[in-house]
């Protein structure tokens, strides 16, 4: 189990289980729990948040053996009450992230994932907001991309091609993400770091594209091997 | 000197829940004006189930009374009034400790509660908001504890409060549901001021119904 869990509050029952859902699919050892709406509380349409709900799910996940609880909200009252939560229960150990709801759950989801402290995944969702700007506009800044090659074999480079129907979708997108954190490497995808969940879909990469792969580090060799093969096996996926 | 204890502080969180129950409607159709209507509903049922959790529970000194208050408020009241309110009961709660509160804690309380609703919040002075009763509120409180008895640093407070909800009638909202009407927001006042200058002369009239203990300083 991965020691920071996550708790996702969000003004609508069925907002925050749709959320967990997505962001459970890519990190299966993480403690995710909704925390949406006002299911049997006094409002008629259910929608509000619960500070009672949110409590009593922050607890449960330090129940189920969370180290670090971050919270993830959607707006106005939501991110109030998990605010309001985290200083009612005086625990530094409870993190409110200031970060979209779906990316950042998403993004701080495939980080817990790896094992990640609570401050990394508060990172994580929060540099999340970012990740969906346009990709190639004019934008003068250039994202640390992957290395030069100096010719001096450092970094190890292949191309392969999509072969899953769906293409570099969610599932197999954290499927990259987590190989990268399995080795002592660093490792791009068509130019964008391949830790990055939001910035692999970000890609749109679809059936019969091609997927260039660089990495440096010692296990460079390795971790290109292990996503060589993953992409050509489709991710398992038809 | 004389100082307030965990018996002002009870018929205080009482007298909330007697005075927001009598103005609930006239909170709901300030709130219907500028807000979703429900302010003065969500209040009631906060300060009703605070007060009967309080009319239950043995809390002697005035921070675990109004701790317990808040807490009763976080999950009751709902919205933002309920994170706002609890957070405002909390941090006056830490700060009036276990002690008996002389007039310069009574007023280092507002202060905090001031502090916690626009952290919370993030609004400031003039965004028509529960600050504009709170801010004045807390700044009257501190001008009059220096030479004041607690009766007079409440009072203080209470009318700055009072004053202070009546100014945000022609004033258009820069924070919460009333910001989006923009200029159909003037002529209205904010029901989360209104509710709070309540609170405040309460705090006042619960002075009156217990007996202040006196003593030396």
């Amino acid at each position: 189990m991965a020691p920071t869990a996550l708790v996702l509050v969000a003004h609508s029952t069925l907002l925050a289980q749709g959320c967990a859902q997505v962001a459970a699919q890519m990190a299966p050892d993480v403690v995710i729990l909704p925390a949406g709406g006002l299911a049997g509380a006094h409002d008629d349409d259910g929608l509000g948040t619960s500070y009672d709900l949110v409590e009593r799910q922050v607890r449960q996940a330090f129940r189920d053996g969370a180290v670090h609880v971050v919270l993830i909200t959607d707006l106005g009252s939501a991110t109030l009450t998990a605010q309001s939560v985290a200083e009612m229960l005086d625990d530094d150990r409870i993190l409110v992230a200031d970060a979209p709801f779906v990316e950042g759950a998403v993004a701080a989801a495939v980080t817990a994932q790896g094992g990640a402290n609570g401050g990394q995944v508060l990172a994580a969702a929060e540099e999340a907001a970012g990740s969906f700007r346009p990709p190639r506009s004019a934008a003068p800044e250039v994202p640390p991309g992957p290395p030069q090659d100096q010719g001096d074999g450092q970094v190890v480079r292949r191309t392969v091609e999509l072969r899953n129907r769906h293409g570099l979708h969610a599932r197999p997108a954290a499927m990259v993400a987590r190989r990268v954190g399995e080795f002592d490497a660093r490792v791009w995808v068509n130019g964008v770091d391949a830790t990055s969940v939001l910035a692999l879909m970000g890609l749109g990469l679809t059936r019969g594209a091609r997927v260039e792969l660089q990495a440096t580090g010692p296990h460079a060799a390795q971790v290109i091997e292990m996503i060589s093969a993953d992409v050509e096996a489709g991710f398992g996926e038809e | 000197m004389q100082q307030l204890d965990g018996g002002w502080a009870r018929a205080w969180i009482r007298e909330c829940a007697r005075v927001i129950a009598e103005q609930r409607v006239a909170l709901m159709e300030l709130d219907r004006a500028i807000g979703d209507g429900d302010h003065g509903e969500n209040l009631d049922r906060g300060f009703s189930a605070a007060a009967a959790r309080l009319a239950e529970f043995p809390a002697d000194s005035p921070g675990e009374v109004l701790r317990l208050t808040a807490a009763t408020l976080m999950s009751t009241v709902g919205g933002a009034a309920g994170p706002l309110y609890g957070t405002a009961f909390l941090r006056a709660a830490r700060t009036a400790g276990d002690d008996d509160l002389d007039p310069g804690r009574l007023a280092a309380m507002l202060q905090a509660a001031v502090e916690g609703i626009t952290t919370r919040g993030r609004a400031r002075a003039g965004d028509k908001t529960m600050v504009d009763a709170w801010a004045p509120a807390a700044q009257a409180a501190r001008r009059a504890a220096g030479e004041g008895t607690v009766q007079e640093v409440l009072q203080a407070a209470a009318t700055a409060a009072a004053e202070g909800a009546r100014a945000t009638e022609p004033w258009v909202a820069r924070k919460g549901r009333a910001s989006y009407l923009g200029e159909r927001a003037r002529g209205h006042r904010d029901p989360g001021a209104q509710s709070s200058a309540l609170l405040l002369q309460a705090a006042v009239s619960a002075v009156h119904q217990v007996t202040v203990s006196e003593q030396e300083s």
